[in-house]
């Protein structure tokens, strides 16, 4: 099968489960229409009759609580109906398989599955067996990908640089377990940013990521010099149980970004992060609540722009 | 089809609008023809009213069945709705549909004292129980005649008819 997965024989988006390969015209539509879900959050009635009567099944088999958040609240804001399965604790503990976890809730007249997995690719996997009435949001799988967080990444660039085609982006930190940094460089790449690049110890870049048309820089004083946009990544503390990394305190005084590092990007640079912080270990805190910080408006643009997704998906 | 001149019209709909304004009344165009007859009205107007612009493809009723409209525009209201005498405004009035819609979103902003609508041309096939309030032209058009407002790159306004695709 050629054609991709996630869009409709004519060409429209019927499941987003990754940002590599979408094209730009999809990108932008879905950055467009979320533009046209931001004022809604300041009416006094926030919700749209959009999906009324749609019943979305939020399936986290991986802990998570701003992204499930944020995806029910944008259900919400649609008016559709929200179930959230917790599965860790649920069935699939008793041995029931995916797909028979899905063929289930499909029975219980599901119209859209948004998926959280550790596995990479379960998304996909879903999306591949679902009725052609449903569609498929991926939350987040394994090291693979993480569209709406890339999406509304995107978003805020959008919203505070005006566009990408003249701007400097640093990716900085773990890219080698970051299905976020993966969505990153994909949506920027399509989009037309001219120069990328990623900050990071040689222990935490995966081999190959020079194919992905980016620059890679080993340290900040290089990495985030002239930046227009730096994106800090999340340092899991389980890294630092392994031999990746030295210790937290040598990562912060190398890689973590702290008011003086600050001085080598551009004065009106913006500062993003996925969530959830180390403060003190990648960010320093007078960065994380500094004037560069765009991190909560992040939190507030990725509502509208998983509003976007969802009422695309559902009516394509 | 000799059609009017839309000019005409917004005069005409400017001299049924003026005797009822009230001094917190508002106007509403709906995107894209409601809010260029909307500019017009207010300059022949000649009063400071507020403005604001509304989108209705969050609330439209075939969503299910085509989807979401490609180019949707954010809805913008710079005005407190509560209370406050609307006027509704677009181009073409056909099923009602849109207006509908409109009223639907205008509620979600508040509890508007009323709603009056004011189109250009009726041109018949109402599918709800929707009239206007202030008219330019009735105009009885078939089910697969289209009609619009069309503008130039010089802000001249005009009619247009043509088939629908079938």
């Amino acid at each position: 099968m050629n054609r991709n997965l996630q869009l409709t024989a004519d060409g429209k988006l019927h499941h987003l489960l990754t940002l590599d390969g979408l094209p730009a015209r999809i990108l932008t539509e879905i950055l467009d229409t979320a533009e046209s879900f931001v004022s809604i959050g300041d009416r006094d009635v926030k919700k749209v009759p959009l999906l009324r009567g749609k019943a979305v099944f939020n399936l986290f088999f991986e802990n998570s609580t701003r992204t499930r958040t944020t995806f029910e609240i944008a259900a919400k804001r649609l008016s559709a109906d929200v179930f959230n399965l917790n599965i860790s604790t649920s069935s699939q503990n008793k041995g029931e398989t995916l797909l028979d976890t899905v063929a289930n809730l499909s029975a219980m007249q599901a119209d859209m599955f948004v998926v959280r997995h550790a596995s990479s690719g379960a998304p996909h996997l879903i999306a591949r067996h679902v009725a052609p009435h449903i569609s498929v949001v991926n939350a987040g799988d394994g090291r693979c990908a993480h569209p709406t967080q890339g999406l509304l990444d995107m978003f805020t660039i959008r919203h505070y640089k005006g566009g990408f085609h003249n701007l400097r982006v640093a990716i900085v930190g773990d890219v080698l377990h970051s299905r976020v940094a993966r969505s990153q460089i994909h949506a920027l790449t399509t989009l037309g940013c001219p120069e990328l690049r990623v900050v990071a110890p040689k222990t935490l870049l995966p081999r190959d990521v020079e194919s992905m048309g980016v620059h890679v820089h080993h340290t900040m004083e290089t990495g985030i010099k002239d930046c227009d946009v730096i994106i800090m990544l999340r340092l899991q503390n389980e890294r630092m149980q392994g031999d990746l990394l030295p210790s937290a305190g040598e990562y912060y005084k190398n890689w973590g970004l702290t008011p003086d590092k600050m001085k080598l990007a551009r004065p009106d640079a913006i500062v993003m992060h996925p969530g959830p912080m180390n403060r003190g270990v990648e960010i320093d805190s007078d960065v994380a609540d500094g004037k560069h910080s765009v991190i909560l408006p992040q939190v507030t643009f990725g509502i509208a722009v998983r509003m976007a997704v969802m009422s695309m998906v559902a009516g394509n | 089809m000799n059609l009017p001149d839309p000019n005409r019209l917004i005069d005409r709909l400017a001299e049924q609008i003026r005797p009822h304004l009230h001094p917190d009344s508002a106007l509403l165009g709906i995107h894209t023809g409601g809010v260029w007859v909307m500019e017009a009205l207010v300059k022949r107007l000649a009063v400071d009213l507020p403005c604001g612009v509304l989108d209705i493809a969050f609330y439209r009723d075939d969503f299910s069945r085509i989807g979401l409209h490609p180019e949707v525009k954010p809805s913008s209201i710079p005005f407190d709705v509560e209370g406050r005498p609307i006027v509704l405004i677009d181009d073409v009035l056909y099923t009602g549909r849109t207006i509908r819609a409109a009223i639907n979103l205008v509620f979600d902003y508040g509890r508007p004292a009323s709603i009056r609508l004011a189109v250009l041309v009726d041109r018949g096939g109402r599918e709800l129980p929707v009239c206007p309030d202030y008219l330019g032209v009735k105009m009885d058009l078939e089910a697969g005649q289209h009609i619009s407002l069309e503008r130039d790159d010089h802000g001249r306004l005009r009619l247009a008819t043509k088939r629908a695709a079938p």
